[in-house]
C-alpha cells in the first residue's frame, strides 16, 4: 500500500507542477506588455520588463553645474545639487572619474586633482568645495551608482487616449461592434425557430447549406462585397460594416440558437400550441426568453469577433480619423512607433481590455457556447 | 458623439424593423389565410407552408447576398484581369503557380497546418488532463484560456515584445533574447531569420487557440463514462496508461473535430502575419497574399484567385461537417 500511495502524491506534485509551468508560459506575454504599459520610455529600453518589480541599479552620470554659479560660503567656493535632480533614488557609491565610478563610499570627502572636495550623500545631494575660486567653463561630471526605487507610472495611457488617436478608435470600434452584435441576433433567432421547429420541405438543405457556410473564408467574400457597397453607394461606411458582420455572422448564429432551440422540451411547445397559440407567439413568448444562455453565448462570440476584427473592418470601413477603429489603429502604430514599446504596449492593453474583461464576466456562457458550436 | 447617435439609431431601426418585418408580415398571411370560415382547414395548411419562410426570408437573404453571391463572383472574377473588365482565362492560375511568392506561401501554409493544429491540440489536452486534477483548475483554466479573447493585432504586439531584438551590448528587453544571451549566445533578430520565424508566428497562433482546445478536450474527458476508468483502475493500469489507453480513445471523435476546427482557422491566417512580418523575409501565407494582390497590387484578377485556393483548401472539411450534421440530423 504504501508504494501505491507514494507513486500518487509523486503524481500530484507532477500535475501541480505541470499547470503551474502552462499557466506560467500562457500568461507571461500578457504580463509583460501589462508591466511595459505602466513604465516610461526609459526604463523600458534600459531593463527588461521582468526586472521592472525590484529596485533598479543603475549607473548615473551627471555634470554638476559650471563653475561660474559657485557660490561664496564661509570662505569656501560652493556648488550644490542633486544627481537625481530631485527624483527617488538611492545613491550607493560614487565617483569622480569615469574609469571608477564607483570608488567612494557615500559620505565621503574625496578630494580632486584640481584640489576640490567633493562629497555625495545617499540622497543624491551632492556639494562640490574648494578654497580658489574654480576654473574652466563646464561644470564637474560625477559618476554614481544608484538604486531607484521600481516606479509606475499612469503617463502612457493619457498620452495613447489623446494623442496617439486610440482614445477616438475606441469609440469607433464600439460603434461598429454593438450594432453589429445586436442585429444578427433577432434574425438568427426566427430563422432558428422556424428550421428547429416548424415542418417544411427543403429545410434539412437548409441546415446543410448553413454548416457549409460556417466555414466559407472571409477572403472569398471581401472582393465581391466591396464592389457591390461601391455600385450601390454604400461604399465605405459603417452601415456597409454592421451588414458585412451581421451576414458573416449569421451561419454560427443560426448554428447555435438552433441546436439549442431543438433541444428545449417539446411538450412545452405542443402544449401552447393546443392552447391556440400561433408561432409568433410561441417564439416571442416561450423560445425566445428559454434561449437566453444560447443567445448569450452567441452575443459574447459576435462582440469577442467584431470587437477584435481587423480584416473586415480594413476591407468595409475608410482610414480617416472618424472610421478608423482600434486593431487598424494599432496595426498603423506597429508600422510607424515600431521601437516605442511604451506607446504600443498601452494601446495594445487598452484595445484588449475590454474583450477581457467581456472575457472573465461571461466565461461560462463562452464555453457553453464553444461546447455547442463545434460542429460534432 | 453623431456617430454613437448614428448607432443607435441604427440598432433601433434594426431591431425594430425586424420586429415589424416579422409581426406584420405574420399578421398579412393571417388575413389571407384566415383560419376560420368556410375554408379554415385549408387555409391553415397553406399558412404553414409559408410561415417558415417568412420567418427565414431575412436570414436567407442575407447569407445569399454576403456568402453565397460572393462565391460565385469570385469564381468568376479570377478568370477576368485585374480590373474584372478582360476574360483572360487560365491566366491567373497558371501566373500563381509559376509565382515564387504563392510557392512560399504553400509551402508555408503547410507548415501551419501541420504545426499549429498539433501543438494546440497537444497543449490542450495537456492541459485539459492536467487542470481537471487539480484544485485551483478553473483559475488554471481561465489563464490558459484567455488569450481566446485577446485580439490577434493585439497578440501580435504582444509577442512582438517577447521577441523584440536589442543590439549586442545593450540590455535585451524582449526575454527571448535575454534567456538566448543568458546561455551565452549572440542575440538574435528573430523575425527577420527565415523558418525559424514562420514558427515563431505560429507559436502565437497556437498561444491563442489552446485555451480552445483545453476546453472543449476538458468537457470530453469529463464525459467519459466512470465505469471504463474503475475498471482500468481494477486491472492495474497506470494513470498513464489509464489516459493514453482509456481516455484518449474514447474522445477520438472530439479531438478530431478540434483538429479541423483549428485547421480552418490556420487556413484564414491573416492578422498575425501582417502585423509582424506582413509577409517578408520568407513568412507570407495565402491570406495575406490575397490581401496584398487586392490592396497593393489592385489586381482583384489575382487576389480572387488566391482566395479561390484558399476555398479550395476549405472545402474538403466543409463536405466532412456538412456530411456529419446531416447524419446526425438523422
Amino acid at each position: 500500500m504504501e508504494g501505491i500511495v507514494g507513486t500518487k502524491s509523486r503524481l500530484v506534485w507532477a500535475v501541480n507542477l505541470c499547470a503551474l509551468v502552462l499557466v506560467l508560459l500562457w500568461t507571461f506575454p500578457t504580463f509583460g506588455l501589462l508591466v511595459s504599459s505602466f513604465r516610461d520610455r526609459d526604463q523600458i529600453s534600459a531593463s527588461g520588463w521582468w526586472k521592472a518589480m525590484f529596485p533598479a541599479e543603475a549607473s548615473v552620470q551627471y555634470r554638476a553645474a559650471g563653475p561660474d554659479t559657485a557660490k561664496l560660503i564661509d570662505g569656501l567656493y560652493v556648488i550644490e545639487g542633486n544627481i537625481f535632480d530631485g527624483g527617488p533614488g538611492e545613491v550607493t557609491a560614487f565617483g569622480t572619474s569615469i574609469r571608477e565610478p564607483g570608488a567612494h563610499i557615500v559620505g565621503t570627502d574625496v578630494v580632486t586633482d584640481d584640489g576640490e572636495v567633493v562629497t555625495v550623500a545617499g540622497s543624491g545631494d551632492f556639494r562640490i568645495s574648494s578654497t580658489a575660486p574654480m576654473e574652466g567653463t563646464r561644470g564637474m561630471r560625477i559618476f554614481a551608482t544608484s538604486v531607484t526605487p521600481a516606479k509606475f507610472t499612469f503617463e502612457n495611457y493619457g498620452r495613447v487616449m489623446g494623442a496617439e488617436g486610440i482614445g477616438r478608435a475606441f469609440l469607433n470600434t464600439m460603434t461598429v461592434s454593438i450594432p453589429a452584435t445586436v442585429i444578427p441576433i433577432l434574425v438568427a433567432a426566427f430563422a432558428a425557430y422556424a428550421l428547429a421547429w416548424m415542418e417544411f420541405p427543403g429545410r434539412a438543405l437548409i441546415v446543410a447549406l448553413v454548416v457549409g457556410l460556417l466555414v466559407v473564408p472571409l477572403q472569398l467574400a471581401l472582393i465581391p462585397l466591396l464592389k457591390m457597397h461601391n455600385e450601390i453607394g454604400i461604399g465605405k461606411s459603417y452601415i456597409g460594416i454592421w451588414l458585412a458582420h451581421t451576414g458573416f455572422g449569421l451561419p454560427l448564429a443560426i448554428y447555435l440558437l438552433r441546436n439549442y432551440m431543438i433541444g428545449l422540451p417539446r411538450e412545452i411547445i405542443e402544449s401552447a400550441r393546443v392552447d391556440g397559440a400561433t408561432d409568433f407567439q410561441i417564439f416571442l413568448k416561450i423560445i425566445l426568453p428559454l434561449s437566453f444562455p444560447a443567445l448569450a453565448s452567441f452575443a459574447i462570440f459576435q462582440f469577442l469577433w467584431t470587437w477584435n476584427d481587423l480584416l473586415v473592418a480594413i476591407v468595409f470601413l475608410g482610414n480617416s480619423e472618424d472610421q478608423l477603429v482600434m486593431t487598424g489603429q494599432l496595426k498603423n502604430l506597429m508600422g510607424s512607433r515600431g521601437g516605442d514599446w511604451e506607446i504600443l504596449a498601452t494601446s495594445a492593453f487598452v484595445t484588449i481590455a475590454v474583450p477581457l474583461v467581456v472575457f472573465f464576466a461571461m466565461q461560462t456562457y463562452l464555453v457553453r457556447g464553444l461546447l455547442a458550436g463545434s460542429v460534432k | 458623439m453623431e456617430q454613437f447617435g448614428m448607432a443607435a439609431v441604427t440598432i433601433l431601426i434594426g431591431v425594430f424593423g425586424c420586429v415589424c418585418y416579422f409581426f406584420l408580415s405574420n399578421m398579412a398571411l393571417d388575413r389571407i389565410y384566415p383560419a376560420t370560415g368556410p375554408n379554415a382547414g385549408r387555409n391553415i395548411n397553406r399558412a404553414n407552408q409559408i410561415r417558415p419562410w417568412l420567418f427565414m426570408f431575412p436570414a436567407l437573404a442575407l447569407l445569399t447576398i454576403y456568402l453565397v453571391y460572393p462565391v460565385f463572383v469570385s469564381i468568376y472574377l479570377s478568370f477576368m484581369d485585374a480590373t474584372g473588365t478582360h476574360f483572360v482565362g487560365t491566366d491567373n492560375y497558371t501566373w500563381l503557380f509559376a509565382d515564387d511568392k504563392f510557392r512560399e506561401s504553400m509551402v508555408n501554409n503547410a507548415l501551419w497546418l501541420v504545426f499549429v493544429p498539433a501543438a494546440s491540440t497537444f497543449f490542450g489536452l495537456l492541459a485539459a488532463a492536467v487542470t481537471d486534477r487539480i484544485r485551483w483548475g478553473n483559475f488554471a483554466k481561465a489563464m490558459i484560456f484567455m488569450p481566446m479573447a485577446i485580439s490577434f493585432v493585439g497578440a501580435a504586439v504582444i509577442w512582438k515584445l517577447v521577441y523584440e531584438y536589442r543590439p549586442d551590448g545593450q540590455e535585451q528587453i524582449g526575454i527571448l533574447n535575454a534567456v538566448w544571451t543568458g546561455m551565452g549566445r549572440e542575440a538574435q533578430t528573430w523575425l527577420t531569420s527565415p523558418v525559424i520565424n514562420s514558427f515563431l508566428l505560429m507559436i502565437v497562433l497556437v498561444w491563442i487557440q489552446t485555451g480552445f482546445a483545453m476546453v472543449i478536450l476538458s468537457a470530453a474527458l469529463r464525459g467519459i463514462p466512470e465505469e471504463t476508468i474503475e475498471a482500468s483502475i481494477l486491472d492495474g493500469a497506470s494513470p498513464l496508461q489509464i489516459f493514453m489507453k482509456i481516455k484518449v480513445p474514447q474522445i477520438w471523435g472530439t479531438i478530431l473535430v478540434v483538429w479541423t476546427t483549428i485547421t480552418i482557422t490556420v487556413l484564414k491566417v491573416f492578422d498575425i502575419v501582417l502585423t509582424m512580418t506582413n509577409g517578408q523575409w520568407g513568412t507570407q501565407v495565402l491570406a495575406n497574399l490575397m490581401f496584398d494582390w487586392m490592396f497593393r497590387g489592385n489586381d482583384t484578377g489575382r487576389a480572387s484567385t488566391a482566395a479561390i485556393v484558399i476555398m479550395l483548401m476549405v472545402t474538403p472539411i466543409m463536405i466532412w461537417n456538412v456530411r456529419n450534421a446531416a447524419r446526425e440530423a438523422r
